[in-house]
């Protein structure tokens, strides 16, 4: 993991604080009033049922859903300002992995950012992309297409384009998610030597047995945080069953109204 | 054949049009396809008719240079009133398409139509292009007089290929992962209006030559035919240039040549190109090198073969097994099997020449060779066996049908696990033993 070597300097300001953030669809809330502070150099799960916004949270976050309110910071920035310090790994399936490009093109796209516009990717980006595939074990495949790898090779070519970018905070979405075993375990690994070398990490995560043991932090989310903090002090029964049980079937009545009273004006 | 009439000052510059046209549109039309956005292409390429026409109007005058502003205007309008109606009408993707396309297309007709004295613009010209009329306009350049659509298509496709080059890396990755694009500060809407913007104006270019209703044959047929030869961005690009460019040549010389074989005069270069692009990409999509249609049933076939000898292997194994006899007349076999007799003989000189079987008179029997073969794929049977009845749970009547299937595709590493998951049997569900792994195979 050649790139995050050097520790990076602590900031006063936190990694990420989200406050008074309402996400909404055609006027239909996804998100309502979420706030949260993420201490520097902590793993972080995020964990809710389907539905509970919590894709929606990280595109809000990196600004690609627009906000009806609220307002997120990142090292004390905007996001704008903070890009570079952000890393994202996206849903598996949010990508066409038939399109004709190779492992290391991918992993090569995590530094357009700092080729910048216009410029062509050089030689020393390769061997950057290189370095990056094989501290996640797959440099063998660097030259095949995208097409021929198996879920766990996805999604370690996905981490190895999260590592070139060399980011503070990182934004993952399910990376656990059908993935085998043995990648799970590379996966884990990895975001502990991030977290030693001082990298926040969020990580949107199904498998409740292992939040325990993966993370320090948590989130429970369902359209709103239910409960944040250290995992041995929020992530108990009574909390969980506030977030799985049941949809919060008020607010939905509430935004129903909303939208119903929109169509009728 | 008839008479073919060539002439290399008209002939010649049709096809050099006709190709420049073809580059230039497939060229925009790869991001196109591998946007999933063909069909916007087609939209927008219809949709600018009425930036045309308007452009006539208003300047009174074929100059290219308001034509393209019209035509660029209303084009990027087409992709973005499609995406306002698909957020706010709720309506999918294709059916605003529908609603916008159509609706500017029909404009478009009726003002041509409509003022069809003041402008020097003919609907069928529009629909479907006059090529072999281009030559007969010409310009001249640098002291070289060459046709006036040429000299537009040559600009387009410089346009094209300057625009791309310049975004390469840009339009590879908000094509591939439009999240990380935006969150790293490729705005995707800009790259998405950018590309647009050439659809737009590569459109108006082609129209004198190919017709708004080929155009879009030719930006999206070469690069589909490219995405199922290739598997690299940059050799799609190649690959659908050199189609798209043989389109051109294949269409024009065909125009001329087939309809003199039947006695016929010479048909419509722009059709005969767009039917050369759709010949090559069936061509393409049965021949295609990975996954063609050929290849795919090439290797059932194969893949039908070797299952049938595996059969007979096993069956031969089983034979010796059960009734101590190491021979076994052909003719049984095959009846025991329901195999087809040509391909029951094919598989048996197969075998035969692999030295897997060995024959004496009609009878026959394995070799060492053979035999090693048998006792791993019989070992493989009674493994999965005991694994569908034990771990998976399956009925007992159901486990020999699927460990039939199964044991085709099982592997000594697949083997060894299955051997661990059930705690190392000797015998299987129905009581016979399974035999013991052979590492080494005999040689021949």
């Amino acid at each position: 993991m050649q790139p995050l070597e050097n520790q990076i300097p602590t900031t006063s300001k936190s990694p990420l604080s989200v406050q008074d953030l309402t996400v909404a669809y055609h006027r239909k809330p996804v998100l309502w009033d979420v706030g949260f502070e993420i201490p520097q150099g902590s793993l972080v799960g995020i964990v809710g049922p389907n539905g509970a916004g919590k894709s929606t949270l990280l595109k809000a976050i990196m600004g690609i859903v627009p906000l009806a309110s609220g307002r997120v910071q990142i090292f004390g920035k905007n996001y704008r300002k903070a890009r570079q310090q952000v890393g994202y790994v996206p849903q598996k399936e949010s990508v066409d992995w038939d399109f004709p490009v190779t492992v290391l093109d991918v992993v090569t796209m995590g530094l357009y950012k700092k080729i910048g516009w216009f410029r062509p990717v050089a030689g020393k980006h390769r061997t950057q992309a290189l370095q990056a595939l094989e501290s996640v074990g797959i440099a063998d495949l660097a030259n095949r297409q995208i097409s021929e790898l198996s879920g766990g090779q996805q999604q370690r070519t996905f981490l190895a384009r999260a590592l070139v970018q060399d980011a503070e905070l990182y934004l993952m979405d399910e990376p656990f998610a059908a993935v085998d075993a043995a990648t799970e375990n590379a996966i884990i690994s990895m975001l502990r030597k991030m977290k030693s070398n001082g990298r926040t990490t969020i990580v949107i995560h199904h498998d409740l047995q292992t939040v325990p043991t993966y993370f320090d932090h948590v989130i429970l989310l369902n359209m709103r945080v239910v409960a944040d903090g250290p995992v041995e002090k929020v992530f108990n029964e009574d909390n969980l069953n506030k977030t799985y049980g049941g949809r919060l079937t008020l607010l939905d009545e509430v935004s129903e109204a909303m939208r119903r009273r929109e169509r009728s004006l | 054949m008839g008479d073919f009439n060539w002439n290399w000052q008209l002939d010649g510059w049709i096809i050099l049009t006709a190709v420049i046209c073809a580059l230039a549109c497939s060229l925009v039309g790869n991001f196109l396809v591998l946007r999933r956005m063909s069909m916007l292409g087609d939209a927008i390429t219809h949709a600018v008719l009425p930036g045309l026409a308007v452009a006539f109007v208003v300047t009174e005058s074929r100059s290219s240079f308001p034509m393209f502003v019209g035509a660029a205007v209303v084009g990027l309008c087409t992709a973005f009133f499609t995406e306002w109606i698909r957020k706010s009408g709720r309506v999918d993707e294709g059916a605003s398409l529908g609603v916008v396309f159509t609706t500017l297309f029909a404009l478009g007709l009726v003002l041509i139509v409509h003022w069809i004295d003041r402008v020097d613009l003919d609907a069928n010209c529009v629909l479907y292009g006059s090529i072999e009329l281009t030559p007969l306009e010409q310009v001249n350049i640098l002291g070289i007089r060459m046709p006036r659509a040429f000299l537009i298509l040559s600009a387009v496709l410089g346009l094209n290929t300057i625009v791309i080059t310049l975004f390469y890396k840009e339009l590879k990755l908000a094509s591939f992962d439009s999240v990380l694009a935006s969150s790293v500060g490729f705005s995707p809407a800009t790259i998405h209006y950018v590309l647009m913007t050439l659809v737009a104006i590569t459109a108006v270019a082609s129209f004198e030559s190919v017709g708004s209703v080929l155009v879009v044959a030719m930006m999206i047929v070469p690069p589909a035919t490219a995405f199922l030869l290739t598997r690299r961005l940059f050799q799609m690009l190649v690959v659908s240039a050199l189609i798209a460019a043989f389109s051109g040549i294949l269409g024009h010389l065909s125009a001329i040549a087939v309809p003199s074989w039947f006695g016929f005069r010479s048909t419509s270069t722009a059709g005969m190109m767009a039917v050369a692009a759709g010949s090559l990409f069936t061509l393409a999509a049965v021949f295609a090198p990975h996954d063609g249609i050929a290849i795919r049933l090439w290797h059932q076939i194969l893949l039908g073969l070797n299952i049938l000898a595996d059969d007979i292997v096993a069956l031969l194994y089983r034979v010796e097994e059960k009734q101590g006899r190491k021979e076994a007349e052909s003719r049984w076999i095959r009846e025991v099997l329901l195999c087809n007799r040509l391909a029951f003989i094919a598989v048996k000189r197969w075998l035969l020449f692999r030295g897997e079987l060995r024959s004496n008179a009609n009878q026959i029997s394995l070799t060492e060779r053979g035999h090693h073969r048998a006792q791993n794929l019989v070992r493989s049977h009674r493994l999965w066996e005991q694994y569908l009845l034990d771990e998976v749970g399956l009925d007992p009547s159901r486990i020999h049908p699927q460990a039939e299937k199964m044991e085709h595709y099982t592997d000594r590493d697949l083997r060894e696990k299955l051997h661990q998951a059930i705690d190392n049997p000797d015998i299987d569900p129905h009581g016979s033993p399974i035999p013991v792994e052979l590492s080494k195979r005999p040689k021949k």
